[in-house]
């Protein structure tokens, strides 16, 4: 190949990076913080030991947990229902509810 | 042997007796206070590899990591008060081990799982505003370096690496098949997130990393690798906010 066409193929390589990416981004969802939906030692965090946030939570929807999902979606998603029958839902704000004892 | 080696060796071992001489807040032998924190020196270690190693619990069961953290916690203990970054001797301790030579891909699977580890708590860097890269003419382009952000990082394996670490870490994810995987680690947000690399990306990034410029670094990834394309990296790398510099 000359190095003329290398030199296009590259810049086109590029443009179509460029292009792809931008069209994901437009399309990629934002996220939010939703507490109260994570299975017990679920939650999101990557820092690993020694920090305070790895897969601590220890019981099933604990409400002071996070996970990170869809903006928008952290209140309309679907939970069982709590052992006394009341809806559970989850929330942008920690919540009070399925502490560990 | 001087007392802090003694207490040292004692805490690591406890089959030695415990350190002679140690008093509680009033002036009281303490020696069962020492056989509570060696036992507690044993447990936060095991948990701390635990937790730095998710997948390779998993692989392994949590009662063979147990055993396996005890056999580590003595051989290396931790040279730093970082918990954080306790464990970077494992993956080659795994492929030392006889009895796991078997499981040949343990000892990648935990590099990734420190590398995913490291790029969390790697440093901050603005990124490169990547729209400039369509709008430079294709020579400087050509002759166009970059530099990548601290929580950047690229490992390549003989084994699926990506796929056994995905396999185990999202419920959704396929099973893993036998093949060679290179991974590319970025951090877009605030935690690292894993990709595979197409073929001669991990060449192609290593040879951008050590200061070739674009034309120069994929015209010797496209020798060796004639398929190769750019542009699958390159938006996996601007995606991942892994770039923050330019020059020519």
């Amino acid at each position: 190949m000359s190095t003329t066409k290398k030199t296009l193929a590259v810049a086109g390589a590029v443009a179509a990076a460029l292009t792809a990416v931008t069209t994901t981004h437009a399309s990629a969802q934002a996220k939010e913080k939703c507490y109260g939906v994570s299975l017990a030692g679920q939650n999101d965090c990557a820092a690993g030991p020694g920090t305070t946030c790895a897969g601590t939570s220890t019981v099933d929807y604990q409400g002071n947990a996070w996970t990170l999902v869809d903006k928008g979606t952290c209140t309309e998603m679907d939970l069982p229902a709590m052992a006394d029958g009341t809806d559970r839902s989850g929330a942008l704000e920690p919540l009070e509810r399925d502490l560990p004892a | 042997m001087s007392r802090e080696d003694q207490f040292t060796r004692a805490i690591l071992d406890a089959r030695l007796p415990v350190p002679e001489g140690l008093l509680d807040g009033a002036d009281q032998p303490a020696g069962r206070r020492f056989s509570v924190y060696r036992n507690n020196v044993a447990v936060s270690l095991t948990e701390a590899l635990h937790q730095g190693f998710p997948v390779i619990t998993k692989l392994l069961g949590p009662e063979n990591m147990d055993g396996l953290a005890a056999l580590y916690l003595r051989a290396q203990p931790p040279t730093s008060p970082l918990m954080m970054q306790y464990g970077e001797g494992f993956p080659d301790f795994l492929e030392g081990l006889e009895q796991l030579s078997h499981l040949g891909y343990l000892g990648d699977v935990a590099r990734l799982e420190l590398a995913l580890r490291r790029s969390y708590h790697a440093a901050d860097a603005p990124p490169l505003d990547t729209l400039h890269l369509g709008t430079l003419p294709p020579d400087e382009l050509m002759a166009s370096r970059l530099s990548f952000a601290p929580a950047m990082a690229v490992l390549r394996s003989p084994w699926p690496i990506h796929a056994i670490w995905a396999y185990n870490t999202h419920p959704d994810a396929p099973k893993p098949v036998a093949r060679a995987e290179d991974v590319l680690i970025t951090r877009p947000e605030f935690d690292p997130i894993p990709q595979p690399l197409p073929p001669g990306g991990a060449d192609w990034i290593a040879r951008l990393q050590a200061g070739e410029t674009l034309g120069s670094a994929t015209e010797a990834v496209t020798s060796d690798f004639p398929d190769f394309d750019l542009s699958a990296p390159l938006a996996l790398l601007i995606e991942g906010l892994a770039l923050t510099d330019l020059s020519q």
